[in-house]
């Protein structure tokens, strides 16, 4: 087949499942939606394999499919860029993709949304596949959009449940602060090289590394520098960096599958691979990478805490899904894009491996997500016990799982890096293995081990409504437990855990083994070989991806070598905690919470960061809102513009028919006057 | 071979339509069925066959034939081909119409329809004073005798009336012009004519005399201000199949002509007539705009908004040559071309909506019945809004691109006040499109009654209304089409 | 000695009667049939002279189109009005008002 069309089909297939169920959402049977939408994404994921085999043997692509539109001097195009980066992207979001697929039609199975929830994962891999493929930035931008947007009618997709929509609404909000950036980002981009092309911009970028440009008064500031952070911002905002983190939590509110594919897999990846896409802007501005390192430093660390206190299943996963984010960033900080791009495949698998197994428990716990119900789980759910583990392991970057060699390179590359930020981030990543040990192990040990604490779940329940978040500052604010009241029930009394059926443990089964092995095979080519020649930049200035290759012998060697490093022992020290705290004396973590309990509280409320929002920004917002509403919009635009137009416009329009009498003769009058007219006109000016 | 032969082959689509007119007319008179069906059938296939023709009579040359009465170039060859699916989608909304109408149920509307695209393709391939003139008439008395169709109705002779008074002041007007510019240069041949231009021989009082009757002439044919006092009162009177007719198919052969008639033949009289065209578009886009507003009946509603579109188009038309610089002209014309091939698409889409909603002893034609859409035919309550969308120019439809090239051109022309009125202008347009999604979507429904269309009518008034947002998605397609079928044809 | 200008000033006078006859008439609508040939006339008689004047054929000729093109319309303006007459049983100008604004 023509290596074009093969292009095309991975994209189009998605969408093609995504409208057939989707158009018949309303009278399709359930196993048309599903069979649909699994048929195409297979076929894009079968048909990904073969371009990854195409671009191993050396066949890159980069071309324009199609002109959609010319304005002036400048055209846009839709079309693709084929290589490895792409290659290795396509292949992680549509094998993750078909696994939460069928994931979903166990997980889903007594949903009503169904067959909506099809059409939009299928959708989302569409735009997703459309993002990692383009070979310009307006396409990006699309796809950008695209994938945020199923991720918004994911989010909401209880719609009835009024903390799914607040999440929603949140999560739209924050993420357009991240799109302004973005769009400004790439209007610098179309203003100053003329073209959104990525190879034409980053071919003219070297020229243009020393241009300065004025923003406020006459200061000079560095094109690439700001051009880079407004990118980078897109990217804060859709791969949840501080500060515009806070949506990722709550985004928890969508089913969990999507919490898998969407919120940890790919999406909000998204933001990591566009900046090792634009790896040759980046590369010449360290301001940039410093503000990237600081930030994804800041990520990492601080948001791995917020871990360490959730109760609820699915949040403990996603406060780590923004710690792992924030490693991958610190990886961009100093310019070891690789890296990142590895630790991206990497988590790829163990986290959606992860929010599956919770899914999993959830469906074992009949839709309680509250971890102090749960407890002993092993002995009833095994498989997802034993993937779980494995996904943890791996997390924890325990030596020989996948996740231990990306996380380890990127520990050393921070080490290598001298660029500004470096001696922080160093510090915040380190840490952050220990934190990162603590609540994987302290969810994992409350879950799967100890006493089975489900049988008298029922006051829990009945007590941590209120205990838990009655403190919330934010009225408005509800978590996701609030909304399960009415919609879940927990188990049963005498009722037990049971294993899932087969169409979820089969993904969680076939995520655990990349999960262990992915990282072991890959690191040589991906890191130290020639996997991503010529497709990322390498930082001239920043040696530090050469400087870790002299050190590297091999994934064995490296393995055997971490433990005498100080992150295994953090790792180490990180279990036996979580072992003495959780299993053996369970009443230490609550006196260390009432005796440091202004941290305590500081943490549990996020480190204020949406009562800020909440107060500042959406109060702020209001306000003003409120005030134009009052002056502006009432008396000046609807008094005077609106109205005053529309009334002036209506007088004028009702003088205008009077014109259109009705009788012929004024009709060829008229016709007559316009004659004269023109002639009177043409013969005196002339 | 014989010259004559070889214009015969060439005109042959005409000729073919001109026979198959004649012979349909003749074999109508031994039809018993009260339907009509075998004049439908032969009448499509007629059309169908002429398409076929001018794909393949088409060479991408510029082709003269009958001594230069006739030109066959690439811009008449995508205007026809246009103007056939035109009349093809135009007669299949139509049937289900005239079927319910005893009047109109006869044989001799398809042969009016067939004689009235031949005279639009004459007018589309004219290269010749005398050509465009027979095209024009053979339109108008077809169109004039189906306006009068419905007999009965006092509505459509009165409208009729009025349209033949009015349209023959317009030829006359037409006629006096043509008969200044042969006084002027000494022909009557459109490339003769640039040629005696170009020479300076020629009388510049008659020239211009000439040229504000020809510019009039035209500008009725277009339907615009102060020549437009005819489309809001045939339009509402005619009934709707024939309304669809005269507000879609023909602006195509009235662009053809102004561009063959001041493009070809007079373009170095473009400072001139582009002034005159500008003070009619300027105009025709406050009136139509304005006056769309307080109707109530919404084929009037689309007779003014057809006058503020062609002002678009003349806007298009205007800017071509800017100080005697002819650099943006491809440019502009291309967008005027397209400007008028999207409105053809959206026009008729809106009037086979109203068909849809009639029903036998029932005119769908005010704005009251349009109410609740929604409720009743969800559907089309959408492909409605995907057709006022597209005319109030909302992005990303087709309207869209249309208005956006206009725009564009008539900015590379230095002329950003223009700009700004048009755009102002579309946005009070913007007001009476988006009455109708309001009144579909938020009102109750007056009419409960269902939805009767046959089954094929619904199918492509669908792809139609698909079809505007689809090629709002890639105007390219279109766009390059009209640039590169002007660029190969002035 | 007769001149162009005369014959040109003569088609116009025609021209100017028709017009007036069209919008000055408030009455009658087969007047404004007459006016509209009274216009085609006009015509006539510029391409005629025109043809006169240039020693060019084409102009007669098409004259003799404008005059079949003419029967044409006569016979369909007619057969309207015949149509309109049954339907308002008046052909009075001012009674066509039935559509405006």
């Amino acid at each position: 087949m023509d290596m074009k069309s093969l292009y095309l089909t991975v994209p189009l297939a998605p969408l093609v499942g995504a409208a057939l169920a989707g158009f018949t959402c309303r009278v399709a049977p359930r196993w048309f939606s599903a069979g649909v939408t699994i048929l195409g994404v297979a076929i894009s994921l079968v048909a990904s394999l073969l371009v990854l085999q195409d671009v191993l043997a050396g066949h890159t692509f980069y071309g324009n499919l199609y002109t959609w539109a010319t304005s002036g001097n400048y055209t846009f195009s839709v079309g693709f860029q084929i290589d490895t980066l792409t290659a290795m992207m396509m292949c992680v979001v549509t094998s993750v993709s078909l696994l939460v697929h069928i994931y979903t039609i166990g997980y889903m199975s007594d949903d009503d949304g169904f067959r909506r929830f099809f059409s939009y994962i299928s959708l989302f891999t569409f735009s997703m596949l459309m993002l990692v493929m383009s070979n310009n930035f307006l396409q990006l931008f699309f796809g950008w959009e695209a994938v945020g947007l199923v991720s918004y009618l994911l989010i909401g997709f209880y719609m009835n449940r009024d903390t799914a929509i607040f999440a929603n609404l949140k999560a739209f909000l924050v993420n357009r602060v991240g799109d302004f950036g973005f769009i400004l980002g790439i209007g610098l981009v179309l203003a100053y090289f003329g073209t959104l092309d990525y190879k034409t911009v980053f071919d003219a970028a070297p020229s243009l590394a020393d241009k300065t440009i004025n923003l406020v008064g006459s200061a000079e500031w560095s094109l690439m520098t700001v051009t880079c952070i407004c990118l980078f911002i897109g990217a804060m905002g859709k791969s949840a960096q501080v500060p515009l983190h806070v949506w990722l939590p709550d985004s928890m509110e969508g089913p969990t599958p999507i919490s898998a594919l969407i919120h940890a897999a790919t999406m909000v990846t998204a933001g990591i691979f566009m900046v090792a896409r634009c790896s040759p802007l980046f590369n010449l501005s360290p301001t940039a990478l410093s503000f990237v390192l600081i930030i994804g430093a800041t990520t990492a660390l601080f948001m791995g805490f917020l871990g360490m206190i959730q109760n609820d299943i699915k949040r403990i996963v996603a406060y780590s899904t923004l710690s792992q984010l924030g490693y991958m960033t610190v990886a961009l900080g100093v310019a070891a894009y690789p890296i990142a791009i590895f630790h991206l495949m990497t988590h790829a698998f163990f986290k959606a491996l992860l929010f599956l197994g919770a899914g999993s428990v959830i469906i074992g716990m009949h839709h309680d997500q509250d971890i102090r119900n749960m407890g002993g789980l092993w002995k009833y759910m095994p498989i997802t016990w034993i993937t779980t583990l494995i996904g943890s392991l791996s997390l924890i970057a325990f030596p020989f799982f996948s996740g231990f060699y990306s996380k380890d390179s990127i520990i050393e590359a921070v080490h290598f890096s001298n660029i500004p930020g470096s001696g922080y981030a160093l510090f915040a990543v380190t840490a952050s293995v220990f934190v990162t040990t603590y609540y994987t192990f302290r969810s994992y040990f409350i879950v799967f081990h100890g006493p089975e604490r489900w049988n008298d779940a029922a006051h829990v329940a009945a007590a941590h409504a209120h205990d838990d978040h009655a403190h919330d500052a934010q009225d408005a604010h509800g978590h996701d437990d609030h909304g399960h009241e009415e919609h879940h029930h927990g188990l049963q009394p005498g009722d037990k855990p049971h294993e899932s059926p087969w169409v979820v443990t089969f993904p969680l089964i076939m995520l655990a083994i990349p999960s262990v092995i992915i990282g072991y095979f890959a690191i040589d080519p991906m890191l130290y070989g020639s996997f991503f020649d010529g497709v990322i930049a390498v930082n001239k200035g920043m040696p530090v991806m050469a400087n870790m290759e002299e050190e590297f012998h091999g994934p064995l060697a490296m393995a055997i070598h971490s433990i005498q490093t100080v992150p295994f022992w953090l790792m180490m020290a990180g279990i036996v905690v979580t072992y003495y705290f959780y299993m053996v004396k369970p009443s230490i973590p609550d006196a260390l919470a009432k005796k440091f309990s202004g941290i305590y509280k500081l943490m549990d409320n996020k480190y204020y960061f949406d009562a800020f929002n909440m107060a500042v920004f959406a109060g702020g917002a209001r306000k003003l809102g409120a005030f134009l509403n009052r002056f502006g919009e009432a008396t000046i635009i609807d008094g005077f513009f609106v109205n005053g137009s529309a009334k002036l416009v209506g007088v004028v329009a009702g003088i205008v028919r009077h014109f259109q009498t009705g009788y012929l003769y004024q009709y060829a009058f008229t016709m007559i006057i316009g004659v004269f007219a023109l002639l009177t006109l043409w013969f005196f000016t002339t | 071979m014989n010259p004559y032969v070889l214009d015969l082959i060439t005109a042959s689509p005409e000729v073919l339509v001109l026979a198959m007119g004649c012979l349909i007319l003749i074999l109508d008179l031994f039809v018993k069925d009260p339907s009509h069906t075998s004049t439908f059938v032969l009448t499509m296939l007629t059309l169908v066959g002429a398409a076929i023709l001018t794909l393949f009579t088409s060479t991408g040359e510029v082709v003269y034939a009958f001594n230069g009465l006739y030109v066959d170039d690439l811009m008449g060859d995508l205007l026809k081909l246009v103007l056939y699916l035109t009349a093809i989608v135009t007669l299949f909304y139509a049937r289900p119409y005239i079927l319910q109408r005893p009047d109109l149920r006869r044989g001799e509307f398809y042969v009016l329809m067939l004689f009235a695209t031949l005279g639009m393709m004459v007018m589309i391939s004219a290269n010749h004073l005398l050509t465009i003139y027979l095209g024009i008439e053979l339109l108008s008395l077809s169109v004039y005798a189906l306006v009068a169709m419905n007999r009965d109705s006092v509505a459509s002779t009165e409208a009729a009336m009025k349209y033949f008074v009015l349209g023959a002041l317009a030829s006359g007007l037409l006629l006096y012009g043509m008969s200044m510019i042969y006084g002027a240069t000494g022909t009557l041949s459109i490339p003769e004519i640039s040629d005696a231009l170009v020479a300076n021989a020629s009388n510049p009082t008659i020239l211009i005399f000439g040229l504000v009757f020809i510019v009039s002439g035209l500008a009725f044919k277009l339907g615009v201000v102060p020549f437009h006092m005819w489309v809001p009162d045939v339009y509402q009177g005619a009934p709707t199949a024939i309304t669809m007719l005269i507000g879609g198919a023909p602006k195509l052969a009235a662009f053809a002509i102004t561009m063959r008639l001041l493009v070809s033949g007079l373009l170095l009289l473009a400072p001139d007539w582009q002034g005159m065209l500008l003070i009619l578009a300027v105009l025709s886009l406050a009136i139509g705009n304005l006056a769309a507003i307080p109707q109530t009946n919404i084929k009037r509603m689309l007779a003014y908004s057809t006058i503020s579109h062609m002002g678009f188009v003349l806007l298009g038309i205007v800017v071509g040559v800017v100080g005697g610089d002819a650099r943006f002209a491809l440019n502009a014309y291309s967008s005027s071309m397209f400007y008028v091939v999207s409105y053809v698409m959206m026009s008729v889409a809106a009037f086979g909506v109203i068909i849809l909603l009639s029903r036998a002893g029932f005119e769908a034609d005010r704005i009251d019945d349009f109410k609740g859409l929604n409720k009743r035919s969800p559907w089309f309550a959408a492909v409605m809004m995907m057709i006022m969308f597209s005319m109030a120019g909302v992005p990303f439809f087709i309207g869209f691109f249309a208005k956006f090239s206009i725009l564009q051109a008539v900015v590379a022309s230095g002329q950003i006040g223009l700009a700004i009125y048009a755009v102002l202008m579309s946005l009070i347009g913007a007001f009476y499109y988006l009455r109708i999604v309001k009144v579909m979507y938020f009102d109750e429904p007056i009419d409960e009654s269902p939805i009767v269309a046959p089954m094929d009518m619904r199918v492509l008034l669908s792809i139609n209304g698909l079809a505007i947002a689809l090629f709002g998605l890639f105007p390219q397609t279109i766009m390059s089409l009209c640039a590169f079928s002007l660029l190969r044809s002035l | 000695m007769l001149t162009l200008s005369h014959f040109l000033v003569l088609a116009a006078v025609l021209f100017g009667i028709s017009v007036i006859g069209l919008f000055l008439n408030r009455k009658n609508l087969i007047i404004l049939l007459m006016a509209i040939e009274l216009m085609l006339l006009a015509v006539n008689t510029n391409f005629i002279a025109f043809s006169h004047f240039l020693q060019d054929l084409n102009g007669q000729v098409f004259v003799f189109f404008i005059l079949a093109v003419a029967a044409a319309e006569s016979a369909i303006g007619l057969a309207i009005l015949v149509v309109l007459f049954r339907n308002l049983s008046t052909i009075h100008v001012d009674d066509l008002d039935r559509m405006k604004g």
